[in-house]
């Protein structure tokens, strides 16, 4: 009784909420936003209320827990069979006559296009603007576990994918639940699959698209003067429709061509700001291990700096959220952890190499501020945060440090992050659509609502700001995981007899390169 | 029996004129022909999710319609001009693929048309017959 008098209350909150913001004549944008945070905000506080009696979220600790667990069961694999990945993605192990299918290449290069976007941006400065310099260990220590996790899901994704008749496929979570728990004679594949499609659908509109379109519309406007987000989220929301809708790929082709570049280019001028200020190594490295195991003024001290890394490594290489399951499962290969040893180099180019070059040109160029009689970091105590040289956060702290070294760097950066946040909405739009489909059966008019519907959430992305929108795509994507990590402990049994005998053949020499 | 002559068939005009003149040598010699068609093909060229999932169903498609299209009426055309004609489908990079299909089939000669105008990308890039003409392990006649 009493919690439905809650329910009501706060239902009525919400109501009321909405009420006096329209009495008040709200902008547009506005109106979206409360609205927003408001149907939401059970779903954010669930998935990241913390351990009982502790300040640590839960759900932080289900993803390390699982890397760490598949690390351990599959003996390092990610550091052991390195080289191996290498040479399957340069192609040495490809049959010459499956020339023309699908390359290990092409479906890394564009799952990598998938997970390599605001995340590696936006997301680290969050992280290290919350966390501290030290979120920057965890962080890379959370990418390198990851791969584990991404080489678990990856391989089981193309083990039981669906092949129709016409030649296309279908992979990814929902078919492993399925078929992988049926094969060991599990109950509750079925369920799991569909709640799995259930959050993949959630978290393809938020992360994968809202935070996209939020954070493009941030670097738009701080670049060309403030404007309204709901124009940058229809002129967005119009390309996508274009592209998903209309079919025309020729745009989509485009920027998985220049997405590579970018991240190329993007390393580079990390690199030459890091070598610019190169004086600060010390210090920085310094700062990185000293706050990743102790205080310095941060919220939630060395726990708040590794809350952070672990959260925002996640976010960006999404190992064990299941989508890169989806996007891998198409490739032609006999052996289906052949493509698990490949997707195992997603976590590392995407956390380990990108995200820490973000991390190091924040540090390096000084940009969080530092208390010089204390020698700790000035909190901003509005937002929570440390406070920044610009006071900005997310995509705006990352551009005003590569700013601080190349003036025109910011102008770079807004076509990166437009790309990128481009390139991912379109590898989200598909990874939704497959779990849509899961869930309403394959044909036309099922696709078509989901592209309609995945096109206004660009529009809301854009307008809301940015504290609501990030909450609630981390929540949807870490949802994910939840389903996702509990098939994979059930399911790791079938990977590592396709290791085992793997590894065997490779090593007698069955398993040879070709040329 | 003398060495197969290759000549890439891509169903253009230029392309024709080079397999009637590889016609014309493998009649004089008494040798046999491999029409080949390569349909350009990278592993390392990007593609969106969508094109991925389809790729293996397009791939089947694209063979089919070279097979009807480009090298079947090619080869009712020269059925009755006694002489022993093979094809060859293939993906990857044009060049190399017909310098492979020539050591595979022992072949002593490979013809290939040119289209006789030069693009402002051929001259940057280099066209096809230029590469060949490049690397061909057996000698390599261009067509005009």
């Amino acid at each position: 009784m009493k919690r439905r008098f809650e329910t009501r209350a706060l239902a009525g909150a919400a109501a009321a909420t909405f009420l006096a913001g329209a009495a008040q004549a709200q902008t547009l944008d506005e109106t979206i936003n409360s609205v927003f945070a408001t149907s939401t905000g059970w779903f954010v506080t669930f998935i990241f209320s913390n351990f009982p009696g502790t300040s640590f979220p839960w759900i932080v600790g289900w993803l390390v827990i699982a890397a760490s667990v598949f690390t351990v069961y599959f003996g390092f694999i990610q550091f052991r069979v390195l080289g191996h990945s290498i040479a399957l993605v340069k192609g040495d192990y490809s049959d010459p006559k499956d020339a023309g299918e699908v390359s290990h290449f092409q479906a890394l290069a564009t799952a990598l296009s998938g997970t390599v976007g605001l995340g590696n941006i936006a997301g680290v400065a969050v992280a290290v603007s919350i966390g501290g310099p030290g979120a920057t260990f965890w962080m890379i220590l959370a990418g390198l576990l990851g791969m584990a996790s991404k080489f678990t899901e990856c391989t089981l994704g193309v083990k039981y994918r669906n092949e129709y008749p016409d030649g296309t496929v279908s992979g990814g979570p929902m078919y492993y639940l399925t078929k992988g728990f049926a094969e060991r004679g599990m109950p509750g594949g079925k369920v799991l699959a569909v709640l799995f499609a259930v959050f993949c659908i959630l978290g393809s509109f938020g992360g994968g698209n809202m935070f996209q379109a939020n954070q493009a519309h941030q670097q738009l406007s701080g670049v060309l003067g403030e404007y309204p987000g709901w124009i940058t989220g229809v002129i967005f929301a119009a390309i996508v429709f274009i592209v998903i809708v209309g079919g025309i790929k020729s745009i989509a082709r485009v920027t998985e061509k220049v997405v590579p570049f970018m991240a190329v280019l993007y390393c580079g001028a990390a690199l030459v700001i890091i070598v610019m200020n190169i004086g600060n190594i010390g210090w920085a490295f310094g700062q990185i291990f000293a706050g990743a195991f102790t205080e310095m003024g941060i919220a939630g001290g060395a726990v708040g700096a590794l809350i952070q890394g672990f959260r925002r490594a996640a976010f960006s290489n999404e190992a064990g959220v299941g989508s890169a399951a989806i996007a891998h499962s198409a490739v032609r290969t006999k052996e289906p952890i052949t493509e698990g040893f490949v997707s195992l180099l997603e976590p590392f180019i995407d956390t380990v190499v990108i995200c820490t070059m973000t991390a190091l040109v924040i540090i390096f160029t000084q940009q969080l501020v530092i208390d010089p009689e204390t020698g700790l970091y000035v909190m901003n105590e509005a937002t929570g945060r440390i406070a920044t040289v610009g006071d900005t956060s997310g995509v705006g702290l990352t551009s005003a440090a590569f700013g601080s070294a190349f003036s025109w760097f910011p102008y770079l950066l807004v076509v990166a992050v437009v790309l990128f946040a481009f390139s991912t909405m379109i590898s989200w739009s598909y990874y939704g659509l497959k779990a849509w489909t899961y869930l309403f059966g394959e044909g036309k008019a099922q696709e078509l609502i989901f592209k309609l519907l995945f096109c206004c959430f660009v529009i809301v992305g854009a307008a809301a700001s940015l504290g609501p929108v990030i909450d609630f795509s981390d929540a949807a994507i870490f949802a994910m995981a939840v389903v996702n990590i509990i098939g994979l402990y059930v399911l790791m049994p079938i990977v590592k007899r396709e290791v085992e005998s793997y590894l065997s053949r490779l090593k007698s020499g069955e398993i040879r390169k070709f040329t | 029996m003398a060495e197969a002559i290759v000549a890439a068939y891509d169903g253009s005009a230029a392309a024709r004129r080079a397999v009637d003149h590889a016609l014309a040598l493998a009649k004089a010699r008494g040798a046999p022909l491999v029409v080949a068609h390569v349909l350009e093909w990278s592993p390392y060229s990007f593609l969106t999710p969508e094109e991925i999932a389809e790729r293996h169903k397009r791939r089947s498609e694209e063979i089919t319609r070279a097979q009807s299209a480009v090298l079947a009426p090619l080869v009712a055309e020269l059925s009755g001009r006694g002489i022993e004609v093979e094809t060859v489908i293939r993906y990857g990079h044009v060049a190399e693929t017909l310098c492979e299909i020539a050591s595979e089939h022992g072949a002593g000669q490979i013809v290939i048309g040119r289209t006789g105008h030069s693009t402002l990308a051929s001259r940057i890039f280099g066209s096809v017959a230029g590469s060949l003409a490049q690397m061909a392990p057996v000698p390599c006649t261009i067509v005009p």
